[in-house]
């Protein structure tokens, strides 16, 4: 059959052959099929356990879901702090197909500067679940978000999502008593639930939005859900729901707020108004202030520096942290001290010259008045300020009664309930001195301080809070800024928030110093006389601070070494004076006369009392039905 | 033993009618069933797309009517044409590496009018035993030395070509095909021992001769966790799937790994992951087996085939078919390189289909062919 035979060919054998030689192949194709069996059971049945773990986490992942933040309400209603949808341009690096070519085709659509392309390489580089987006550029403008959704088809895996953002829609003005949120450091994540902030964007930093931070952020929401490879949410296994943080109510008073900020004009300082009748702030002003709406997504570098460099440090919380001489406003107090430990009555007299000297041939303290104010009483040395009276007073007391009255008031402490960052300021003593200075104190420390000047330093709040005692004849209420947390009434640690009273040996003396200082007003030569006309009585305390510069406040610059040199110019007031509504302190750096400040007071109380604030503050109103 | 089972079985069909038109019943009826099995697979594997299925029954059927049409060519005519064949798919290939179409850097496909694709490397995997099996039909077995360096010589020529596309998978295949011949024709077992130790140096060449994509499915290979997410990612979902099903599996499209897309390439070249999560290593018993039924039938044709050429060719042919599953099985459980050979009549798609379906008509054929005795 075949054309090359051969002879001696056996055929038989040659099957044979062929035949062992499949049942060869055979006997492999088993073994190798035993291999395969082999090595199923190894994998799924020894290690069966090791890869249904495996399978469980690849398709199982928690998911936090940030819960929405609370808000902040003013005491009428009015939104301080608000949430908003923006939208973000994010990335799912794994659909990129060259980073190179997209950084080229989105640098002809939007502006993304470097250090954002930096920032978004660096996250994008550290271990990640894959197909998850990652932010490259936060907070598009609308003209953005148009243009890049135009051309979104074209650039593989880039989107535009929406979050909630933190919005401060009054600015400036609401900064140091609101606060604001910024960027997630890693420093505040050790201090919270990283989990629970696994999603969110940002943190309370300062303020309100600082120290209500875990009520404001609410709980975030975990879900255990099925993911697909591509990390798709297929299907949801477990799931609680994010708790939404609670609304805060503060006592604040947004248009008087704004009010006392647009008043202060283009001096630097400070105001605080308290209701005496429960302790609620109901304006904190520290001027400048500064956007907070620039901290959100965190600050850049140029905006940081440009506040961090300003002369007039809007950073600085004032209201808080400024530490000022209280000066002339600190009479009442001091008054109400001799009163008290017997070293005053207001029937004594007092010859006050021009200056008072504690040796008859020693250093001379000036009285403002050069002339002297001649025969007064404790009355008359409210009325006319007299700073003679308050030299001898002091230098009889010595500063220990001093100490101690005053501390009844909240100086030299912190008294805020729900703010951080309060200086204690300055309520010097014996032990004080001699811890810092390694001396002992002089009479003429005490002399000093007996005019709020000297070694003496309070804040603004604390000038406030102690008024405000006054006011209510020693009721005294802690300050603070929320009233409502949700819908209950905000609650403090330790009783903090309790009101207590100050009683002194005799209560009389509250309505007498009280009368005195409204005597401030009404008397002919009371040093705020300016302030008569109104029909509601306002009981006041004019003072001028000799200048010290703000602490933190180091720079010497010659060109403005004019105005530095102008005194600080402050008012304590309370109104009505027989049933204070609202107490007030407010500072003018270098304001010069305290005319500033009184008038600024008195505007106060007018639109206050009366609910009668200038027309252009109508959308400060709120709707009050909160 | 295995005889007397089939003439039993047979016994109970119309042998005759079947004998008439050419069809091996015992064949057809395994591939059927391993067919049947595949599709349903496939339906949890395609993430139960209907139309995907469709179009694999659409394949399969042409892949049918291929197999019988070729069963009705008497094997003579096939032995005559071998030569003419292997010539022909030769020159296709140059053809391919000179003026081939083909997708992600490889060369694989020539383009036909009317947008229809060719693979010659594909219908190499049957026409290179056939060519073999032709060279031995007239000479004395068991080859001599020069016959055995004339039939390598015969070999290497089209592999390296199918290498170069680059399709190593192929490639691998088709040299396989030919020393199956070369090894049921009685090749020595001095020079099977001999190659076996040259196996390291062999491989170090193809090494060489290697692509860096190539060369990386074999680190991956030995060590897939060294990337994680970029190419030992394949690897590392499918020895999950499977390890995760277990004894039983987790039930017909209850596999998260398949149905949560972890599992690429589910419904092509992994798909035999797809059936161990869902069926369990019971599952992977059953497929493993229905392949073996068919392995068994063809190796029984081929021991009982009337001359040389049908011998080597069926067998050849036969164990081909049982590389294709090993090797998928071994590199989708990870005891061999990721090479990208589909799952022989189950994994979807490809022009694979068609021939295997065309080896088992030419099976067919040998067993319905003979004379009677």
């Amino acid at each position: 059959m075949s054309r090359r035979h051969q002879n001696f060919r056996n055929y038989r054998q040659e099957q044979r052959l062929t035949q062992q030689r499949v049942l060869a192949a055979a006997v492999f194709v088993l073994l190798m099929a035993v291999v395969l069996m082999a090595r199923l059971f190894y994998l799924q049945v020894i290690e069966h356990e090791l890869y249904q773990t495996k399978a469980n986490d690849n398709r199982v992942m928690l998911v936090t879901e940030p819960p929405p933040r609370g808000l902040i309400y003013d005491r009428n209603g009015l939104v301080l702090a608000d949430n908003r949808p923006i939208h973000s341009l994010t990335v799912i690096p794994e659909r990129v197909e060259s980073f190179p070519k997209l950084k080229q085709m989105l640098s002809g659509i939007i502006d993304i500067s470097d250090s954002e392309w930096e920032d978004f390489d660096d996250r994008r580089k550290e271990y990640r679940r894959p197909y998850q987006s990652l932010t490259l550029k936060s907070q598009l403008t609308d003209e953005e978000w148009a243009k890049v959704s135009v051309d979104l088809y074209k650039l593989d895996g880039v989107q535009v999502e929406a979050q909630l953002t933190r919005y401060y829609p009054y600015g400036e003005a609401f900064a140091h008593a609101v606060g604001y949120v910024g960027r997630i450091t890693t420093k505040d994540l050790e201090t919270v639930d990283k989990l629970a902030y696994q999603g969110a964007l940002f943190i309370g930093k300062t303020g309100v939005e600082g120290f209500y931070e875990k009520t404001l952020f609410g709980e975030a929401g975990l879900s255990k859900v099925e993911v697909n490879a591509r990390g798709r949410i297929m299907s949801e296994l477990e799931r609680q729901n994010p708790t939404p943080g609670k609304d805060l109510h503060l006592y604040l008073d947004a248009r008087l707020q704004q009010y006392a900020y647009d008043l202060l004009g283009e001096y630097t300082g400070s105001v605080v108004a308290i209701d005496p009748t429960t302790g609620g702030i109901l304006a904190l002003v520290s001027k400048p202030g500064y956007d907070p709406n620039l901290f959100v997504r965190g600050i850049s570098v140029d905006d940081y520096a440009t506040l961090r460099q300003s002369k007039k440090l809007p950073l600085f919380n004032r209201a808080l942290r400024g530490g000022y001489p209280p000066a002339s406003t600190i009479k009442p107090f001091m008054g109400l001290a001799g009163l008290e430990y017997g070293f005053s009555s207001w029937t004594e007299r007092y010859f006050a010259k021009g200056y008072y000297q504690i040796n008859p041939d020693g250093r001379r303290y000036r009285d403002w008045k050069r002339t002297g104010h001649g025969w007064i009483n404790l009355e008359r040395s409210i009325i006319e300020s007299v700073d003679t009276y308050y030299y001898q007073l002091a230098n009889k007391m010595g500063i220990t009664p001093i100490h101690n009255f005053l501390t009844r008031f909240g100086f030299g402490q912190t008294t805020l309930l729900d703010l951080s960052g309060e200086s204690h300021g300055l309520l010097p003593s014996n032990e004080w001195k001699k811890a810092k200075y390694k001396e002992p104190w002089y009479p003429g420390d005490s002399v000093n301080v007996g005019i709020g000047q000297g070694f003496m330093v309070a804040t603004p709040l604390q000038i406030a809070a102690a008024t405000s005692a006054l006011a209510s004849k020693g009721h005294y209420f802690y300050p603070r800024m929320t009233r409502l947390v949700g819908d209950h009434p905000a609650e403090f640690e330790d009783g903090l928030g309790d009101e207590h009273d100050i009683v002194l040996k005799d209560q009389r003396n509250w309505d007498r110093m009280i009368d005195a200082m409204r005597k401030v007003i009404t008397d002919a030569h009371g040093t705020a006389r300016r302030l008569q006309g109104t029909d509601y009585e306002i009981a006041g305390k004019t003072g001028t601070g000799q200048v010290f510069s703000l602490q933190e406040d180091q720079e010497y610059d010659a060109d403005s070494l004019e105005k530095r040199l102008h005194d600080h110019a402050l008012f304590i007031g309370f109104a009505p004076a027989r049933n204070p509504k609202i107490s007030v302190f407010a500072i003018f750096e270098n304001g010069g006369s305290s005319s500033k400040p009184a008038d600024l007071t008195k505007a106060l109380f007018d639109a206050y009392l009366h609910d009668d604030y200038p027309a252009r503050y109508d959308y400060l109103k709120g709707d009050k039905n909160d | 033993m295995t005889d007397s089972f089939y003439r039993r079985a047979l016994s109970f069909t119309n042998a005759r009618l079947w004998q008439l038109v050419h069809v091996d019943v015992l064949l057809m009826g395994s591939l059927l069933l391993l067919i049947s099995g595949g599709l349903f697979i496939l339906y949890s594997a395609s993430g139960q797309d209907v139309a995907m299925v469709e179009r694999q029954v659409f394949r399969l059927i042409i892949g049918l009517l291929i197999c019988v049409a070729l069963a009705q060519l008497p094997p003579k005519y096939m032995r005559r044409a071998s030569p003419t064949l292997f010539i022909f798919i030769t020159v296709l290939l140059i053809g391919v590496l000179l003026f081939g179409v083909g997708a992600k850097g490889a060369q694989r496909w020539l383009a036909l009018p009317g947008g229809l694709r060719f693979q010659p490397s594909e219908i190499m995997k049957i026409v290179m035993p056939m060519m073999i099996a032709w060279y031995f039909s007239d000479r004395q077995l068991p080859p001599s030395f020069k016959q055995i360096l004339a039939v390598l010589g015969l070999i290497v020529l089209p592999v390296l070509m199918i290498a170069k596309q680059p399709d190593l998978g192929t490639a691998l295949l088709v040299a396989v095909s030919g020393i199956f011949v070369l090894f049921l024709a009685g090749l020595g077992w001095r020079y099977i021992l001999g190659a076996a130790a040259l196996a390291p140096i062999a491989g170090y060449a193809l090494w060489q001769f290697m692509h860096d994509y190539q060369r990386q499915r074999v680190l991956t290979f030995l060590n897939p966790e060294s990337d994680p997410l970029g190419s030992g990612w394949n690897i590392i979902q499918s020895k999950t799937a499977i390890g995760s099903g277990g004894l039983y599996g987790k039930g017909f499209l209850e596999g998260t790994q398949a149905q949560l897309d972890f599992l690429p390439e589910s419904h092509t070249d992994f798909i035999i992951a797809v059936l161990a999560e869902e069926f369990g290593m019971l599952g992977c018993g059953v497929l493993i087996l229905a392949y073996l039924l068919v392995i068994a039938r063809g190796l029984y044709i081929a021991a009982n085939a009337e001359d040389n050429y049908a011998r080597l060719l069926a067998g050849s042919l036969t164990l081909t078919f049982f590389v294709y599953m090993f090797v998928n099985i071994g590199m989708v459980s990870g005891i061999l390189p990721v090479v990208g050979v589909p799952l022989p009549l189950v994994s979807y798609g490809g022009t694979s289909i068609i021939t295997i379906m065309a080896t088992f008509g030419i099976l067919m054929s040998i067993q319905t062919h003979k004379r009677a005795r």
